[in-house]
C-alpha cells in the first residue's frame, strides 16, 4: 500500500496543492465558483475532512460527532474577538487548544468502546454539546441567538495598543490586514496547505502506520507489545483539533457563532466528505469537501425561477411536469441530489473520487511501468 | 531455573472445567512441547499466559514477574511473543510494515507520538525487517499486501513478527498447521537456529515428528490437566498418554 512512497512524489503532490489553492480562484473561475466566499468554504471544509480523514481513514474509528468540534471553535474565536483582540491569531490558537482538551475528554470517554457504539458515543456527545449551547451555556453561548460582536466588548488587547474602531462594528484583521475578501480566502488556504503538510508527515511517520495497524488488527498490536489507547485517543484529539481550527476560521470570516453547526447533520456531511473523496487518502477529503460544497452552492441555488427557464423548450404541460421533479432535487431538496450522487459513488468506485482520478491517471500511464504498489486498496476482500 | 512458572491454573468457561489444576515449569533456554487432543486446553493454556484469558486462580509468574493481571500489551514488552493458531497478522499492511511494527514496538516501547519523523527514514529498521523476512522466504512478498498470503505463509510472517523482537520466551500455537511438508521442515530448522539462541519456546503441536525434533521435553494435556510430564523418549511409552490419545493408538 503505503509502503515505499518516495519523497519525490510527496514533494511534487505538495507543490501541486500549494498551486491549486494559489492560482484557485482562476482555475475554478470558468466553473463558477472563482469567488472568495465560496473557495473559502472549499478551505475550510477542507481542513475539517482532513482532519477527520486523519480519525476514521488511518484507525477506521468512525466518529459522528465531529460537528460538536467544529461548532465550539466559532464560540472559542468569538470570545478571543470579545475580550482579546481583533485579531485572528489568538483566536484560532485558543480555539484549538480549547478544543484539544474538549476532544481529549469526549475520546477518552468515547474510545473505551469502537464499532458502532464508539459512533453512538460520539454522535450522542455532539447532541448534548448541541442541547447545552442551548440551555445550561447560555451564558457563554447566547443560546439561539448567537454569540455576536458588540461594538463595546471590551478588546483588552487592542485598547492596550490603542486601536479604536470607532462606531462601527469592528472586523477581524491578521496583523492589520481585513480578513474578508481575497485576503480572507488566502489566509484559510495558506492554513490549509500548512494542515494539508502535516496530515502528509503523519501519514508517513510511524505514529501514522501504527494507526493504520489498529484499523488491521488490534489484537495483534496488543499481542505486539503496543498500546492501543493512546493511539486512537491521539488520532481522535488530532482530529478533534483539526475539526476546531475550521470552527475558529468559520469565525474568522464570519464572527458569529451559533450552535447550528454542532448538529448531526454537520457530523453527517464530513463523512460523507470523506467518503466521497477517497477514504484514507491524502487527496480524498480535500476533494471530497469541495466536490459537496460546490454542489451544495449549485443546486441549492437553484428555484422555480431558474427551472422554468432550462426547461422553457418544453411545451407547456411538460414544462411543469419536469420542472415539479427537478424541484425535489434543488433548492431546499439538494440533499437528494447529494444522496444519489452518492450512493453512485460508493457503489462503482468505493474507493471515492480518488479512485477515479487513480483509474484515470493509469489509464494514461498505461500497463502500470511504474505501479509496483498493489493497487489492492479498494478491491473488496476476496 | 525456571523461567515460566505455572502453578495450580484452572479456567472455567460455564460449567466446562477447560482447565484444571494445571502445573507447568519451562526451563530456561529450552523448548517445552504441549500436546494432547483436541480441546484439551492448550491454547486456552496459552491464552492465560498472555493475558488474553483471566485464570481463575494462582500463579503465572515469568522470569520474576507475575503475569496475571496485566495488559497484553504489558506481557510482550516484558519479553513474551507468541504466535496464534489462527495467524493474527495486519492484512492491510505490507509484509514488511508488518514486520516493522513489532520491530518499533520493541524500539519505542507502547506508544510514541512521532508523527513528525518519516518511515522512510527508518533504513536500519527496514532493512533488519528485509532481512527477517528473508530468514523465512518471504523476502520476495515483502511489499505485497499481507492478507493475500496462504495461510502457512501467514504463519511464517507472525513467526518473523515474533521474532524480530528477540523474546525471551516464544510462544507457539501449532506453528507449522496448514504449511506444507517441505515448509514444515524448513521452520523446524529454524526453530532449533531459535533455539541454539537461548530464547525459551513453548510449542503446542499436533504434528508429532515437529515436536519429537524440537521439544527438550513434553508436557501432555488432556482434558484440562496435565497427565504426564517427561523427555520427548520417555513419554511415547507412557501408557496414560497413549490411552488419551484415541484410547491407545502409537504416536
Ligand atoms: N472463549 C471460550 N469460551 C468458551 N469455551 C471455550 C473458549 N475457548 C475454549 N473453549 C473450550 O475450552 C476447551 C479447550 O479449548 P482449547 O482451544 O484450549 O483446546 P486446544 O487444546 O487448543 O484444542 P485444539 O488442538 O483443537 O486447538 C474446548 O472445549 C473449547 O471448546
Ligand atoms: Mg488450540
Amino acid at each position: 500500500m503505503l509502503t515505499q512512497t518516495s519523497k519525490k512524489g510527496d514533494l511534487l503532490l505538495l507543490l501541486g496543492f500549494v498551486l491549486a489553492v494559489a492560482f484557485g480562484p482562476i482555475i475554478l473561475q470558468p466553473f463558477g465558483a472563482g469567488y472568495p466566499d465560496l473557495l473559502q468554504k472549499f478551505a475550510i471544509f477542507g481542513i475539517f475532512a482532513i482532519g477527520f480523514n486523519i480519525l476514521f481513514g488511518l484507525t477506521g474509528y468512525l466518529s459522528f460527532g465531529h460537528a460538536a468540534f467544529l461548532g465550539v471553535g466559532p464560540y472559542t474565536a468569538v470570545w478571543s474577538f470579545k475580550l482579546l483582540t481583533m485579531n485572528v491569531v489568538p483566536a484560532i490558537i485558543f480555539a484549538v487548544v480549547v478544543s484539544g482538551v474538549f476532544a481529549l475528554l469526549i475520546g477518552f470517554v468515547s474510545l473505551r468502546r469502537s464499532g458502532i457504539y464508539f459512533s453512538i458515543l460520539t454522535l450522542a456527545f455532539a447532541q448534548m454539546s448541541y442541547n447545552l449551547a442551548y440551555s445550561v451555556l447560555t451564558p457563554i453561548t447566547n443560546g439561539e441567538t448567537g454569540l455576536q460582536l458588540r461594538q463595546h466588548d471590551p478588546r483588552v488587547i487592542d485598547t492596550m495598543f490603542g486601536i479604536n474602531y470607532g462606531a462601527e462594528l469592528p472586523s477581524t484583521t491578521l496583523f492589520g490586514i481585513p480578513m474578508s475578501g481575497w485576503s480572507g480566502y488566502y489566509f484559510c488556504g495558506v492554513v490549509l496547505i500548512i494542515m494539508f503538510y502535516i496530515s502528509m508527515r503523519i501519514f508517513r511517520s510511524p505514529f501514522g502506520m501504527m494507526l493504520r495497524a489498529v484499523k488491521s488488527n488490534q489484537n495483534r498490536m496488543n499481542y505486539t507489545g503496543l498500546n492501543t489507547r493512546p493511539y486512537t485517543l491521539a488520532a481522535f484529539v488530532i482530529s478533534g483539533m483539526y475539526a476546531d481550527l475550521a470552527g475558529g476560521l468559520m469565525a474568522v470570516t464570519d464572527p458569529l457563532a451559533g450552535a447550528e453547526r454542532m448538529q448531526w447533520t454537520a457530523s453527517g456531511e464530513v463523512v460523507l466528505m470523506t467518503i466521497l473523496g477517497g477514504t484514507g487518502t491524502l487527496l480524498g477529503p480535500v476533494i471530497g469537501a469541495g466536490a459537496i460544497k460546490y454542489f451544495e452552492n449549485i443546486f441549492s441555488a437553484f428555484n422555480e425561477g431558474t427551472l422554468l427557464q432550462i426547461f422553457s423548450f418544453l411545451p407547456e404541460g411538460l414544462q411543469h411536469a419536469a420542472v415539479s421533479v427537478a424541484a425535489l432535487f434543488v433548492g431546499e431538496g439538494w440533499h437528494l441530489t447529494l444522496g444519489a450522487l452518492f450512493m453512485i459513488i460508493v457503489i462503482f468506485l468505493p474507493g471515492g473520487l480518488m479512485e477515479g482520478v487513480n483509474r484515470i491517471m493509469r489509464l494514461f500511464t498505461k500497463s502500470g511501468s511504474g505501479g509496483s504498489s498493489p493497487q489492492a486498496t479498494a478491491q473488496p476482500a476476496e | 531455573m525456571p523461567i515460566l512458572t505455572v502453578r495450580n491454573v484452572n479456567k472455567r468457561f460455564g460449567g466446562l472445567k477447560a482447565l484444571n489444576e494445571v502445573n507447568l515449569e519451562v526451563e530456561e533456554g529450552t523448548v517445552h512441547a504441549i500436546i494432547g487432543p483436541n480441546g484439551a486446553g492448550k491454547s486456552t493454556l496459552l491464552n492465560c499466559f498472555v493475558g488474553r484469558l483471566e485464570p481463575d486462580t494462582d500463579t503465572v509468574d515469568f522470569d520474576g514477574t507475575s503475569l496475571l493481571g496485566i495488559k497484553p500489551h504489558e506481557i510482550n514488552q516484558v519479553g513474551v511473543s507468541r504466535v496464534f493458531q489462527t495467524p493474527e497478522i495486519f492484512g492491510d499492511l505490507s509484509l514488511v510494515e508488518n514486520v516493522m511494527i513489532p520491530a518499533l514496538a520493541k524500539r519505542d516501547g507502547a506508544f510514541k507520538l512521532n508523527g513528525w519523523s518519516a518511515m522512510n527514514g527508518e533504513t536500519e529498521l527496514r532493512q533488519k525487517s528485509m532481512e527477517m523476512l528473508g530468514d523465512l522466504g518471504l523476502a520476495d512478498q515483502a511489499e505485497q499486501q499481507a492478507s493475500q498470503l496462504s495461510r502457512g505463509d501467514k504463519r511464517r510472517l507472525e513467526l518473523a513478527m515474533c521474532l524480530i523482537q528477540d523474546p525471551k520466551l516464544l510462544l507457539l500455537d501449532e506453528p507449522t498447521a496448514g504449511m506444507a511438508r517441505a515448509d514444515t521442515n524448513n521452520t523446524i530448522d529454524l526453530l532449533k537456529e531459535i533455539a541454539k539462541r537461548g530464547i525459551t519456546m513453548v510449542v503446542i503441536e499436533h504434528d508429532m515428528h515437529v515436536v519429537f525434533s524440537l521439544a527438550d521435553k513434553i508436557s501432555v494435556l488432556a482434558q484440562g490437566t496435565v497427565i504426564a510430564e517427561d523427555l520427548p523418549e520417555k513419554i511415547k511409552g507412557n501408557p496414560k498418554v497413549q490411552e488419551a490419545y484415541l484410547g491407545g493408538a502409537h504416536l
